[in-house]
């Protein structure tokens, strides 16, 4: 591979971005007709198609092909599924619900962004996701509504008190492994759930209600008129939801890339040997944990101030349970695999009535089976690349 | 005098509860070394398969409470003792070489599916459900302490349990199996021990004994719910950890020990911070667990761990 001459590789980099742009075309195409989809006929239809399609494509070969050209131009998938997602939004420009499912699907891919670092990175399980995100939204909830703060200082702030009182954790984590740490962060889930249903002061089991983001002068719940047309007050909030995961995923995958993520995955992988090349092991641990809860926080800010409600019911155990099984759906460790892993475990039962009742049962029995028989979920996590005429492995 | 006697007839209530389930996770960790989290659901189902017995049995016309007790137990220990090999021999075992988080995280799935299954296809499974009280509530007076029989009788019961396991373990074939292959599995096998047979057995067990813990705690309390498995199965798991890891006596230890500060905190806070809601003692017990963890993070008897490099 390395007497791969610089303009074959140009040329084999320029169909690759071809190849990406055309899936990226088919991706929004299917996802259009699939929001858009209101029978439960067509939902099926539509599932039975994408099944077939993956596997086609694993029976052809398309996947590898699909796989070498985001290798070869690795710059070219994040702006096609950046414009892609615009442009979904654009199209459902006036459907509240299809909005608030495509801004849902986003926050918590955020969300599971940290623990994709905790878990695929350093190691670390949290199962208390949801309360770090309850904690983001609880904060915010208070803040908007005593303070003066501007809120998308308050965003930022909301991740920052998620970091911090996630940090209470740092002691029990960092002097306890796999099953150990796995209990207090189950143990924190549980607390926090109780804590907020008692505490009076905010709102108890009732929750609280949040004023929904105003920045600027502007409200983003009065929604506004473009070229004579309503636009739903959803449109914003997509748009900044996908501001943050845009960012927080160009944030990651730079980590992962760099020596900071190697040292994580080394700190996973061996403690041992990571001592030993004098990696420190609790700096890495304590980063990637309060960065996790940080976005975390983040994304319950904004999905509190967009649904307009908190209450303990939003943050229980089985929520934690849901966001492992996006991260682990969509192969841990893999940025990129969350968000289909997300709007299968979030968008799916919407669509499917019958199952919305049975969603928790649906997403157990799923994460069990692809932990018995694909155990690195829906996309694995490849062997990091520096080099474009590496042979992959 | 009177509070004083009823505080401790709860502590050693829930520490014979919480023993009985810690004893599972520490079986369990013994044989395969792996956290079955399952474990407290598999209680809950218990403890619903005796509920369901006991209506089965009342709508044959069979009104003696004891009968019906006999069914109760019966059914409860049947259906669990099964799930739990099941339980091993299709979700754990296959898992054995996987990372012990993926046995983890599966086992918290299947508590999840266990849990679901109960709320949407047992009969109004979403409401708490009134356990039938099935032994005899009159009281024997102590001075001026009235002591309730039944109370008596599940203390009585459950040191039963844990006595007749500490003699399966110790005086048995099956527990010498169990504690060898506990010791080194691969050397167990080479001595002619059935390593999967012993591990199906001990998985049965341990979800037997969960089962008893699961009626016991619906005839204390005389209501169940699907959501008690969770509660319990964590509690259970702290204990466990608390007496240390595979170490039976350190989880009846646990348990008691983790019983003994719930009641305490529950006796003491409201004396500590005034006008405290009574419901922060869960708040409290689980604070208990995250510091606990941190100050012993193997247990108050460590595990004893040694790196193989």
């Amino acid at each position: 591979m390395s007497t791969l001459t610089p303009s074959l590789a140009r040329g084999r980099g320029r169909g690759g971005v071809a190849i990406q742009i055309a899936l990226a075309l088919v991706i929004t195409v299917y996802l259009w007709l699939f929001l858009q989809a209101q029978s439960q006929i067509e939902v099926c239809v539509l599932l039975v198609v994408a099944a077939v399609a993956v596997f086609a494509a694993n029976r052809f070969g398309l996947t590898g092909r699909i796989e070498v050209a985001t290798r070869s131009s690795p710059r070219a998938g994040p702006w096609c599924a950046l414009i892609g997602t615009l442009t979904l939004i654009a199209v459902f420009y006036d459907v509240h619900y299809v909005l608030l499912l495509i801004c849902t699907v986003l926050l918590f891919s955020t969300a599971c962004l940290g623990l994709t670092v905790q878990f695929g990175y350093v190691g670390i399980a949290n199962f208390a996701g949801a309360a770090f995100f309850g904690i983001g939204s609880y904060t915010i909830a208070v803040l908007a509504a005593r303070t003066g703060i501007p809120h998308l200082l308050l965003i930022v702030l909301s991740g920052v008190v998620s970091a911090a009182i996630g940090s209470i954790l740092i002691l029990p984590v960092l002097r306890t492994r796999g099953h150990y740490a796995a209990l207090v962060t189950i143990a924190f889930g549980i607390l926090f759930q109780t804590f907020v249903e008692v505490n009076n002061l905010l709102g108890g089991p009732q929750g609280l209600h949040l004023p929904g983001i105003s920045t600027f002068g502007y409200s983003f719940s009065d929604g506004l008129e473009l070229f004579d047309q309503d636009v739903s007050f959803y449109v914003p909030y997509a748009l900044l939801s996908l501001v943050i995961f845009a960012a927080a995923y160009v944030v990651i995958k730079r980590l992962e890339r760099s020596w900071i993520g190697l040292s994580m995955d080394v700190v996973r992988t061996d403690e041992t040997a990571a001592a030993t090349f004098g990696i420190h092991i609790a700096r890495w641990k304590v980063i990637a944990f309060m960065l996790g809860n940080f976005l975390a926080g983040v994304a319950g800010s904004v999905y509190g101030m967009m649904t307009g409600f908190v209450s303990p019911d939003n943050f229980t155990f089985s929520d934690s349970l849901l966001l492992v099984s996006i991260a682990v759906l969509g192969g841990l460790g893999n940025p990129l695999g969350l968000v289909p892993a997300a709007f299968i475990v979030l968008v799916l039962p919407q669509k499917l009535q019958f199952i919305q009742e049975y969603r928790f049962l649906f997403y157990a029995v799923v994460v069990i089976a692809i932990l018995l028989f694909r155990p690195d979920g829906l996309l694995p996590r490849r062997t990091r690349q520096f080099f474009n005429n590496e042979v992959p492995r | 005098m009177d509070a004083l006697g009823q505080y401790i007839v709860n502590g050693l209530m829930l520490g014979m509860i919480y023993a009985m389930v810690a004893v599972g996770f520490t079986l369990f960790f013994g044989v395969l070394d792996a956290i079955q989290f399952s474990h407290g659901d598999v209680l809950m189902l218990g403890a619903f398969a005796g509920l369901a017995a006991s209506l089965g049995v009342s709508a044959l016309g069979i009104s003696s409470p004891w009968l019906q007790l006999v069914a109760v137990l019966v059914c409860a220990v049947v259906v669990t003792g099964l799930l739990g090999a099941a339980i091993a021999r299709f979700l754990i075992l296959p898992l054995h070489r996987a990372p012990p988080l993926n046995t983890l995280l599966a086992t918290l799935m299947l508590g999840s599916v266990l849990r679901e299954c109960v709320r949407l296809f047992y009969p109004d499974g979403a409401n708490p459900k009134p356990f039938p009280a099935l032994l005899p509530t009159s009281f024997v007076k102590l001075g001026t302490f009235g002591l309730r029989v039944d109370n008596i009788i599940l203390l009585l019961a459950g040191l039963v349990v844990i006595v007749g396991l500490h003699l399966l373990i110790t005086r048995t074939r099956l527990g010498l199996a169990i504690r060898a292959v506990a010791q080194d599995g691969e050397t167990a096998r080479l001595m002619g021990i059935d390593f999967s047979a012993v591990v199906l057995l001990t998985f049965g067990l341990g979800s037997a004994i969960a089962a008893l813990a699961g009626v016991m705690n619906g005839l204390y309390y005389n209501e169940i719910n699907f959501n008690e498995g969770l509660l319990l199965g964590v509690i259970g798991f702290s204990a466990a950890i608390l007496g240390g890891l595979g170490n039976v006596y350190g989880a009846i230890l646990g348990g008691f020990l983790f019983a003994g500060l719930e009641v305490l905190g529950s006796a003491a806070l409201p004396a500590l911070v005034p006008d405290i809601p009574s419901a922060y003692k869960d708040v409290f017990a689980f604070a208990v667990v995250i510091i606990l963890m941190a100050w012993k993070p193997t247990g108050l008897i460590a595990e004893r761990m040694s790196e193989r490099v």
